[in-house]
């Protein structure tokens, strides 16, 4: 991450900010830049939501089709999520199949949605052994303008709660909303010197050399984790940062999101 | 594989499932210098997980548009032998295995001094060949000793090994059947000094359970490290050993 393009001046700037408490738009170290969510914007999707970020926007659409199960699962349904960095989103991006950053990010996502609990998996089942509901959560960054993580995050989950389960397409029955159980959230902070900040832009994120990503549940509980970066973490910063992101994740969930 | 019914607990008379205490790390095994090609190489065993790793460089880069004017670059490849799972695993790499690569390099990138060598690359490959829960700490285990083998300046060896949940009980480095029925699942690693350059965490912890597993995955990473610190130093004490047998036979060794 830290081979983005970016100006030593620039770089210094954001240091001598950090000695005086600042950042470069204003905010306080734990703001959160301001998050809008539109659910339900395409309408050929089963579930959907754009989420925006300061000016960073994720969308994020689900589809849902019956299909085979894993055969050591049969009797659960199955969770697909992909993430595209498309090129339109960032001139650090390229075309082509998705890179490890992208394969991280769906990777976490999924982490959270599945981890949680918040799909329940043995009600996506048809047929035992044969046929299942299969989610498709594809993340699709439009514009990067930093921290993808937590709103691809919010993006997918406020996308499954307005999803329904398209049955009478399929001839099984009358479509139904897909049951959502729990609302994970991830809220990412990157560690710069010694300040911890909340959702970083682009320019906090290149400077930054560590990330730690917290992915928690409605009650509170961790259900993720990841560090991001090649620097390194005290344990001091890791309880501070897991501590501020349940306060943060409930913030989010409280203002958007409602079971 | 065990057959777990819901009531079969992880935990009999304190004891786990493999007859471990909560704090106990499987056996570990570590041999130096197992592959000649490689300029450094390392075995490691920690329980039935069985992993090599193998580090080249600093040598040239290629592609060269990869290569780094002011440092060195690091690469890292974890990949799992096909038979080292249950049911086989299609050969090649797959989406796990390049988040894996990801977080291994990042894990070690910081305690590697890539400043003194502009325009290299120091590459890492590590193959796991059976694996049974805690691969990737494996690998980690085994990239940090074969990068000090192949005398690659290094700020501090690094650590790594799990903690997590199951049936409810914190305890240390998972083995395959509580992961997979277990509730939680947490790989860190760790230098000597206790920074900390991987963490995570899947399943679900309250946040006074992760500070319990938190603590005691880094009190596993440093038994790790005198195990580590071990390997390397019976290596080196076997080799002057050896060249001093030579000296005293009478045959020059440094010409």
């Amino acid at each position: 991450m830290s081979d983005d393009v970016i100006s030593d001046i620039r770089k210094d700037y954001l240091y001598h900010l950090v000695l005086k408490s600042e950042r470069a738009d204003g905010r306080s170290f734990e703001e959160y830049r301001k998050i809008q969510l539109e659910q339900e914007i395409i309408r050929k999707a089963d579930g959907s939501a754009l989420v925006k970020l300061g000016n960073t926007q994720v969308m994020v659409g689900v589809k849902i089709q019956p299909g085979e199960p894993y055969s050591d699962s049969p009797n659960k349904g199955v969770i697909i999520t992909n993430a595209e960095l498309v090129p339109l989103a960032s001139p650090k991006f390229e075309p082509g199949p998705p890179n490890e950053v992208g394969i991280e990010l769906a990777r976490l996502v999924d982490r959270g949605v599945r981890e949680s609990g918040a799909l329940d998996l043995e009600a996506l089942c048809i047929t035992p052994g044969e046929k299942v509901w299969i989610i498709f959560i594809d993340i699709h960054i439009l514009d990067d303008c930093g921290n993808l993580m937590d709103a691809a995050s919010l993006g997918a989950i406020a996308a499954l709660l307005t999803a329904n389960v398209p049955a009478a397409q399929y001839g099984l029955g009358e479509d139904y909303p897909l049951p959502v159980r729990d609302i994970p959230l991830a809220t990412t902070a990157v560690v710069l010197d010694d300040a911890i900040m909340f959702d970083p832009d682009t320019d906090e994120e290149s400077v930054a050399e560590t990330k730690l990503t917290v992915i928690t549940t409605a009650n509170g509980c961790i259900c993720g984790m990841q560090k991001r970066g090649s620097g390194f973490l005290s344990s001091e910063q890791v309880y501070r940062i897991v501590d501020i992101s349940c306060e943060m994740a409930n913030e989010i969930r409280e203002k958007f999101l409602e079971v | 594989m065990i057959f777990m019914d819901e009531d079969l607990s992880f935990l009999k008379n304190g004891f786990r499932l493999d007859g471990r205490r909560l704090d106990e790390l499987r056996p570990i095994k570590i041999e130096v210098g197992v592959l000649s090609r490689a300029d450094g190489s390392c075995y490691i065993e920690m329980g039935d997980n069985k992993v090599i790793a193998a580090v080249y460089g600093p040598r040239e880069v290629h592609p060269r548009h990869l290569q780094k004017v002011t440092r060195a670059i690091v690469r890292f490849r974890y990949n799992m032998a096909s038979f080292s799972v249950e049911e086989r695993k299609r050969p090649g790499p797959d989406r796990r295995s390049h988040e894996v690569s990801k977080v291994s390099r990042e894990a070690l990138e910081s305690v590697i001094m890539t400043a003194y060598f502009p325009r290299s690359v120091v590459d890492i490959f590590v193959e796991v060949l059976q694996a049974d829960a805690g691969t990737r700490t494996a690998g980690i285990n085994a990239a940090s000793v074969a990068l000090a083998d192949a005398g690659i300046p290094m700020t501090s060896l690094v650590s790594a090994c799990a903690a997590g949940k199951a049936g409810g009980h914190i305890m240390l480095d998972l083995m395959k059947d509580e992961d997979n029925f277990g509730e939680a699942d947490m790989p860190i690693a760790m230098t000597p000094n206790g920074e900390i350059s991987l963490l995570q965490m899947d399943g679900n912890f309250t946040q006074e359970e992760f500070g319990k597993a938190l603590e005691l995955a880094k009190n596993g990473c440093r038994q790790i490290y005198d195990i580590q610190r071990k390997a390397l130093s019976d290596k080196y004490r076997k080799i002057s050993g050896e060249q001093s047998k030579e000296i005293a036979g009478g045959v020059e060794v440094y010409e």
